[in-house]
């Protein structure tokens, strides 16, 4: 699953030998993270982010094993208990901060994942399974941040319960049973609140699985990197050990700062204030928002107004915004552009930073108070997020006319071709 | 077929999206937003500035102290305090005999139950009590104040847009609506149905310019500050709210001072990794 | 054709996993900064450790210690009362004369734990045996304060889970408990009351 030039493991001392014999952990970690991986030795800061996601589930999953020691999944006593994590448990605020704001670090970095991966065609054979598996890691992720929110029962937490079980009432016929039986009620009470501390407390372990197979898919066709071109030979790649170990953690020291202002010197910022109230089911907060993560999505929902082909408006709303994610399974097959890298796609590259522009404008328009020209602009941002992938990926792939490709890494890095094998 | 039309998938179901869209846009526009009082003569905060702004600020003990004072004399009437206890009070420089004092006398008692008779009862509170409200539930409160909920007050300063300056400027920020003007326009005139309804009280700074709450702080020197410090309604608002943003974030020194440490340590690892980055990565181009 | 490159830039060295296959004089230069990377992270990988551990502690509205108030006036002679203390139990008995004789006449030196009943009981109010109810042998609730519970052979308390007995000081006498039930911190408000922490 390596290329044939890969390091090869050799213990030296006889307790490895001797775990090499019986227990071969420290040879899986060595080819999967070791000197055993070759890597392209031209991968820029954008390919940190991988390695980035992983630390920012480490630290959710650590802060939140923690929580979870203080926190009480009642509805009579939730939101206490997590001003008791703030006031009276020790080093509480820090924890609980940490988590809050983890989240919202997660997925800075894993939306920065995706978008390198788009940029550079990472979803492109060979590697459509290490895409699909990205987005199924990705929906895991909004499930799972979506039931954490709600556990602070505020009244965010409660109203974003309210709103997000209400998509499933979209679905024809079944629909409103469904959302009954997601939340165990007519409304979201302590048995929502019950099976979304056990399911919030689970999902962050299927996802540390599913990243195992993440990995363990990109081993087999190895890292893609800025020219999309394969590897041809040793002179392509860098052992991973210790030449990206060193460039992830100066990395991870980059996002380490970031992420500690956040969390010291702004926790609250990304929040929302009204989740200072407690959940009260009588009264609807003025502006309700989702967490800034889901925003694009939330103005996609949002968008359709229109009762069409006899189809509802909610019903194409909610159809669009879980679409508009479930297309991302489809994406290595509708874009059949054989060039992987943006570099060397003249047209595509505009269309990339379109599609960037679109959604950060999607975000801010999802935020927003509903207006007519609020609701237009969104209208036209999430008319181009589903033509640019239905339709201008497709398209394009047929009439670009891709730049020439460097004959090698090397040769792309050293900006001359590699003298000729002897 | 199938390899025909395969590749036809894709731009229908997206042509499907963006019709949809379209005929939202074309069949159904949204109504007009409405023209409103609220949002033409709603005021932002005022300008007020707090000790424990910006990445080094700290509480100032003796505001806190002040504001302490503001809420015990003036908001705890109506307001509860629920999340904060008497204990926590030593941290804004009371003593422990001063708290233990402040607990037992506090006007409203802590409930308890009657030990012969099984009763509810109340008896003196102790420094590890939570702060007692004014009312023993919801519905009292309500019943007391012409239906409207006095909020508690332990995590106002967090929970309001504007935090602590919001809140200060809404108590100093009682106006008249018949002489109320903003950017030169008068809010009678451009809104002439506009009116106050009897209960409420017309207030700038609130969401919708009603406010069940009457002015809290009636007349400068309504309480007497130990220290001295003069008694204006702005004095007093600034300090209750400084007082709530204590409340509602007390580990906020904390947090300033753990901060700075953990930068300055990040900012040499990040520093150091760079190093060790561009020493293992010497010579190699990439 | 050659499709496979071997050699590249002549300024590049094979890839180096340890300093050791460093060239030149860099070496011992560049191994300190490696080496200090490497421990200034690890330094601030354990200072993470330590709230993280840290927060297991009592929290402040634990050890924010409430006291409580018992009155004495309805416990007569010969019987006692259980009250909650910290969340843990305390027994407060009302000794009768025989009892404090009983506890005085026992030779200090033989105990296991040697202690006399004037040293666990208040000057002036030497029949209020108050102590926590809490074996020291493994933490069960000892019998022996309600009226007609085993009390032991020293007419004391018994410890149902592994048989320790104490007497009527509440000192260990028999059993595998090593040391006498714990005397709280308290004082008399008054004849009839007492205020414990």
């Amino acid at each position: 699953m390596s290329f044939p030039w890969a390091e090869h493991y050799a213990p030296k001392h006889p307790l490895m030998r001797y775990l090499d014999e019986k227990l071969p952990l420290p040879r899986l970690v060595y080819n999967a993270v070791g000197a055993g991986y070759p890597v392209p030795r031209n991968l820029n800061y954008f390919w940190n982010f991988g390695v980035l996601a992983g630390a920012a589930l480490a630290i959710q999953i650590i802060t939140g094993v923690i929580l979870a020691m203080h926190y009480a999944a009642n509805g009579t006593v939730a939101f206490d208990s997590v001003e008791h994590i703030m006031r009276d448990v020790n080093s509480g605020w820090l924890i609980r901060y940490a988590h809050a704001n983890g989240a919202s670090m997660f997925f800075i970095v894993v939306y920065t994942h995706i978008f390198r991966g788009l940029y550079y065609g990472s979803y492109k054979a060979p590697r459509e399974m290490v895409w699909l598996l990205g987005v199924v890691i990705f929906l895991l992720m909004m499930a799972t941040a979506f039931m954490g929110y709600v556990l602070p029962w505020g009244q965010m937490s409660f109203w974003g319960a309210q709103v997000i079980t209400g998509f499933f009432s979209a679905i024809p016929v079944v629909g409103d049973p469904i959302r009954m039986w997601l939340l165990g009620g007519f409304a979201p009470d302590n048995d929502a609140l019950n099976r979304f501390f056990s399911l919030h407390y689970l999902l962050p372990f299927v996802i540390a699985a599913v990243i195992v197979l993440h990995i363990w898919a990109l081993h087999i066709p190895g890292s893609n990197n800025p020219t999309g071109v394969d590897v041809k030979g040793p002179q392509d790649t860098v052992p991973f050990h210790p030449y990206y170990t060193a460039k992830d953690g100066m990395g991870l020291g980059v996002f380490l700062i970031v992420f500690s202002l956040l969390l010291f010197f702004a926790p609250n910022a990304l929040g929302h204030p009204d989740n200072y109230i407690p959940a009260n089911p009588l009264s609807t907060p003025a502006h309700i928002v989702p967490e800034w993560y889901f925003l694009p999505f939330y103005a996609i929902l949002k968008s359709f107004t229109g009762n069409f082909l006899g189809i509802a408006a909610k019903l194409w709303g909610v159809m669009a915004m879980f679409g508009s994610i479930l297309l991302l399974f489809f994406l290595p097959w509708i874009d059949r552009s054989p060039i992987r890298s943006a570099s060397y796609r003249p047209m595509y590259k505009w269309f990339f930073w379109v599609l960037v522009a679109d959604v950060l404008f999607l975000g801010y328009l999802g935020q927003a108070e509903v207006t007519p020209t609020v609701v237009l602009l969104s209208q036209l941002c999430a008319g181009y997020y589903f033509s640019h992938f239905l339709i201008i990926i497709p398209l394009i792939s047929k009439f670009e006319k891709p730049l020439p490709l460097p004959n090698s890494i090397t040769e792309a890095v050293l900006g001359h071709p590699a003298p000729a094998a002897a | 077929m199938l390899r025909f039309f395969a590749p036809l998938i894709a731009p229908l179901v997206g042509l499907l999206f963006v019709c949809a869209l379209l005929y939202a846009v074309i069949a159904a526009p949204s109504a007009p937003a409405a023209h409103l009082a609220s949002e033409e003569f709603h005021l932002p905060p005022k300008d007020i500035h707090y000790s424990f702004e910006g990445p080094l600020g700290k509480y100032d003990n003796q505001q806190l102290q002040r504001g302490f004072q503001v809420y015990k004399e003036v908001c705890s009437a109506c307001h509860s305090m629920r999340l904060v206890a008497f204990r926590d009070l030593e941290e804004i420089g009371f003593s422990k005999p001063e708290v233990k004092a402040l607990a037992k006398g506090w006007a409203t008692e802590t409930p308890s139950v009657n030990p012969d008779t099984g009763e509810p009862a109340t008896r003196k509170s102790l420094p590890s009590d939570f702060i007692p409200g004014p009312y023993a539930n919801e519905t009292a409160a309500r019943a007391a104040n012409n239906n409207a909920l006095p909020p508690d007050m332990s995590l106002l300063a967090k929970a309001r847009e504007g935090g602590p300056a919001y809140i200060a400027s809404l108590v100093t920020g009682y106006a008249d609506a018949k002489t109320f003007t903003k950017d030169g326009k008068s809010l009678m005139k451009e809104f002439p149905d506009f009116n106050t309804p009897t209960g409420l009280h017309f207030n700038p700074y609130f969401a919708n310019l009603n406010i069940a709450m009457p002015p809290p702080l009636s007349a400068d020197g309504q309480v007497t500050y130990a220290d001295g410090t003069k008694a204006t309604k702005l004095q007093m608002a600034t300090d209750v709210s400084a007082f709530l943003m204590w409340a509602a974030e007390p580990k906020l020194e904390n947090r300033h001072r753990t901060g700075l440490a953990v930068l300055a340590y990040l900012v040499i690892a990040t520093l150091l990794a760079f190093g060790a980055y561009r020493n293992i990565w010497h010579g190699k181009k990439h | 054709m050659a499709t496979l490159e071997t050699a590249e830039d002549p300024n590049q060295r094979p890839p180096v996993i340890g300093p050791e296959h460093d060239e030149g004089q860099g070496p011992r230069r560049r191994d300190f900064l490696n080496i200090a990377a490497v421990a200034f992270a690890g330094v601030g990988g354990v200072a993470v450790v330590i709230p993280l551990v840290n927060q297991m502690n009592p929290s402040a509205d634990v050890l924010a210690l409430a006291s409580i108030e018992v009155d004495l006036a309805k416990i007569e002679a010969g019987s006692g009362i259980k009250v909650a203390w910290r969340k843990q139990p305390v027994f407060v008995r009302n000794l009768t004369p025989a009892e404090i004789k009983e506890a005085k006449a026992v030779p200090v030196d033989s105990l296991r734990d040697p202690e006399t009943l004037d040293a666990r009981t208040k000057p002036g109010h030497e029949n209020w045996l108050i102590t926590m109810a809490v074996c020291t042998h493994l933490g069960c609730v000892p019998l022996g304060i309600t009226p007609g519970e085993n009390r032991g052979q020293f007419g004391g308390y018994f410890c149902p889970c592994h048989g320790s007995q104490y007497d009527t000081a509440g000192r260990i006498r028999a059993g595998p408990a090593p040391k006498n039930l714990v005397v709280p911190e308290y004082s008399f408000k008054s004849a009839t009351s007492v205020q414990i922490g």
